[in-house]
């Protein structure tokens, strides 16, 4: 799982959980894919992006000294933000590790790069 | 201005006729182009156009699967004396702009006839008939500098054939389409292919008709093994997946191809990407059950291509909260697969528009198939959702009596949230697609439902395995041998 799809996921499935986001992140094994720094897709995803869950990210996968805290101001501009940017969420891919619900603690597993966020019928 | 849009002919692929007009409009509309329509036929292999110039004609072949190729028209008549009398005022109008070709130091020209068969030796005779072009260069067949095309079409009933063409053709031959793109993404080679991977040339088609341009962010709720996403990040979309089926998404599921026992380690949706060259296009896939929520509100799609299950090859399933008076047994340390009950055809199509509706961007395209008998189609079971509008509606034959139609909904409107979401979607016509498995399964309007042919099966099998006995022979064991091979999947 990549750094960016976590930021769209929630957990707002399960009976009675109103948000369900962030999910807490454990990285057990992770692994670095190096892929093509595309600026312009970077940029377009930005906006769609939620800059703590970004921030949380960055703590969890040993990045945060690279990513700032809150969301400056015209990142478009910083080149260098966009490229770490681009690293902490297209690059780095989380093989092994689990996801969490914030609100009822349930976990989600993560094996082979591959998050199972199905639900149990008794969940849902 | 009028006078400097050029006529050209587009030579199509006579296969999925039906998806060609959608094809052409949404790349225009992809490109922003402009054209004027000359001819009204819409079945012929060909059409006339006008494009302002040649490159709006060559953005519209870089794009299109339906196209074969491109060509600059010279002539066209539906008489050879009237043909090669336009055919020679062209040539002599057009001087200037045509000496260029006409000078190359080596030509060709392909003789390609409709629904009749000439032989090469026709095919020169046909080509010297015009031998009042003012060709100067030298016949190459490899590598030509300029090469033309001489087309004579022959009507569409090869029953039928007329006594003379219906339609002359001749021009400078631009540009091919992007066919061998479906040599190129075959499924015959590809790494990674289930029951239902979609053909290349669909796949293609729909990745066309969602309009999917560099940088996109393209999503597959029932991703499967990714044939749709293979299309999608050959064209520059960033693609994400989600699918119910843990082994299918993990690739562990029964291998299809008949050759195979097992499925390869490495194989994957990722795989199957790297193979072609996208794999930088490749975010995610994962397990989840498309009836419940998952995604952020904040998340937008430029386009979702999907061919949802219709219960005929994989099963139309969801995870459903099921009255349970037994005691739950599990243990939080047990693997527990949840289980799943029927999705029915009309609630997941409901669930789709609606996904559309708050998921994708303004103006971004769902594109997915609907199955349906063909004896029931009308407009009007076409699901519709009040931010969403159909664009483009084509159909595929499957079966004699069953059919699948690639539905495009564009959506016009921003989403804003309404009371009741079952306002905004109009159901689906209970007959049709709700039944389609059923009725698929009992086409001949058999007597018996599906249930009580099962029941007179396992009974004529226990009959069966009594007589075995009865005659002292011991029944192999078929269970084991099942358990035994998906243990097998895994090692």
């Amino acid at each position: 799982m990549k750094l960016s799809t976590y930021n769209f996921l929630t957990s707002m499935a399960i009976k009675g959980v109103k948000v369900g986001y962030p999910l807490k992140l454990t990285i057990n094994k992770k692994d670095v894919i190096e892929s093509e720094f595309n600026p312009v897709f970077i940029e377009r995803l930005l906006p769609k992006l939620d800059w703590s869950a970004v921030y949380g990210a960055a703590q969890v996968a040993e990045l945060a000294e690279d990513i700032p805290a809150a969301q400056p101001e015209n990142i478009a501009e910083d080149e260098q933000l966009l490229q770490r940017l681009h690293h902490l969420l297209f690059e780095i891919d989380v093989l092994e590790g689990q996801l969490e619900c914030p609100e009822t603690g349930r976990i989600f597993p993560i094996a082979d790069g591959i998050p199972n966020m199905l639900l149990n019928e008794d969940e849902v | 201005m009028t006078k400097l849009w050029k006529k050209y002919i587009l030579w199509f692929a006579q296969e999925h006729v039906d998806f060609r007009v959608a094809e052409f409009e949404s790349l225009v509309k992809l490109f922003g182009l402009q054209f004027r329509n000359l001819s009204e036929h819409r079945l012929k292999p060909f059409w006339l156009v006008e494009f302002p110039n040649d490159e709006t004609a060559l953005q519209y072949a870089s794009r299109s699967i339906a196209l074969r190729s491109i060509i600059e028209l010279y002539s066209h008549a539906h008489t050879l004396t009237e043909f090669h009398r336009r055919l020679r005022a062209h040539v002599d109008l057009q001087q200037e702009p045509l000496k260029e070709c006409f000078k190359a130091d080596s030509f060709k020209i392909t003789v390609e006839t409709y629904n009749k068969h000439f032989s090469q030796q026709e095919k020169v005779e046909k080509i010297e008939t015009m031998d009042y072009l003012p060709i100067e260069g030298t016949v190459d067949l490899k590598k030509p500098q300029v090469e033309w095309w001489y087309l004579e079409f022959w009507g569409l009933d090869p029953t039928a054939v007329p006594e003379t063409p219906e339609d002359i053709l001749f021009g400078r031959m631009m540009a091919q389409g992007q066919r061998h793109l479906i040599k190129q993404l075959s499924l015959k080679q590809r790494k990674f292919i289930g029951n239902t991977s979609m053909d290349a040339q669909l796949s293609l088609l729909m990745a066309n008709q969602a309009m999917v341009r560099d940088g996109d962010l393209v999503f597959d709720p029932f991703v499967g093994t990714g044939s749709l996403l293979v299309s999608a990040a050959k064209f520059g979309g960033y693609v994400l997946g989600a699918d119910i089926d843990f082994m299918m998404v993990h690739a562990r599921c029964r291998p299809s191809r008949i050759t195979q026992k097992v499925r390869d380690k490495d194989e994957s949706i990722r795989a199957n990407l790297q193979q072609y060259g996208c794999a930088d296009r490749y975010m995610d896939v994962l397990v989840a059950d498309f009836s419940n929520p998952l995604w952020h509100r904040r998340i937008t799609f430029d386009s979702i291509i999907t061919d949802p299950p219709y219960g005929i090859r994989e099963a139309t399933e969801k995870v459903e909260n099921k009255f349970n008076p037994k005691e739950n047994t599990r243990t939080a340390a047990m693997a527990h697969y949840p289980s799943t009950s029927h999705y029915s055809l009309q609630h997941l199509y409901a669930d789709l528009l609606q996904f559309g509706a708050t998921h994708l961007k303004l103006g971004g395209r769902l594109v997915c198939w609907l199955p349906f008998h063909r004896e029931d189609y009308s407009e009007a079971m076409l699901p519709q959702h009040t931010h969403l509008r159909l664009v483009a509606n084509s159909e595929q034959q499957l079966t004699g009596n069953t059919a699948r139609r690639l539905l495009t909904y564009e959506k016009h409107m921003e989403y804003i949230e309404v009371t009741s979401s079952s306002d905004s979607v109009t159901q689906l016509a209970a007959s049709s697609a709700q039944e389609f498995r059923d009725r698929y399964f009992n086409a001949n309007g058999a007597l018996e439902s599906r249930q009580e042919r099962r029941m007179r099966k396992a009974a004529l099998r226990e009959q069966g395995r009594q007589e075995m006995e009865m005659r002292g022979k011991t029944p192999s064991d078929g269970r084991a041998k099942k358990c035994d091979l998906n243990k097998a999947r895994f090692n």
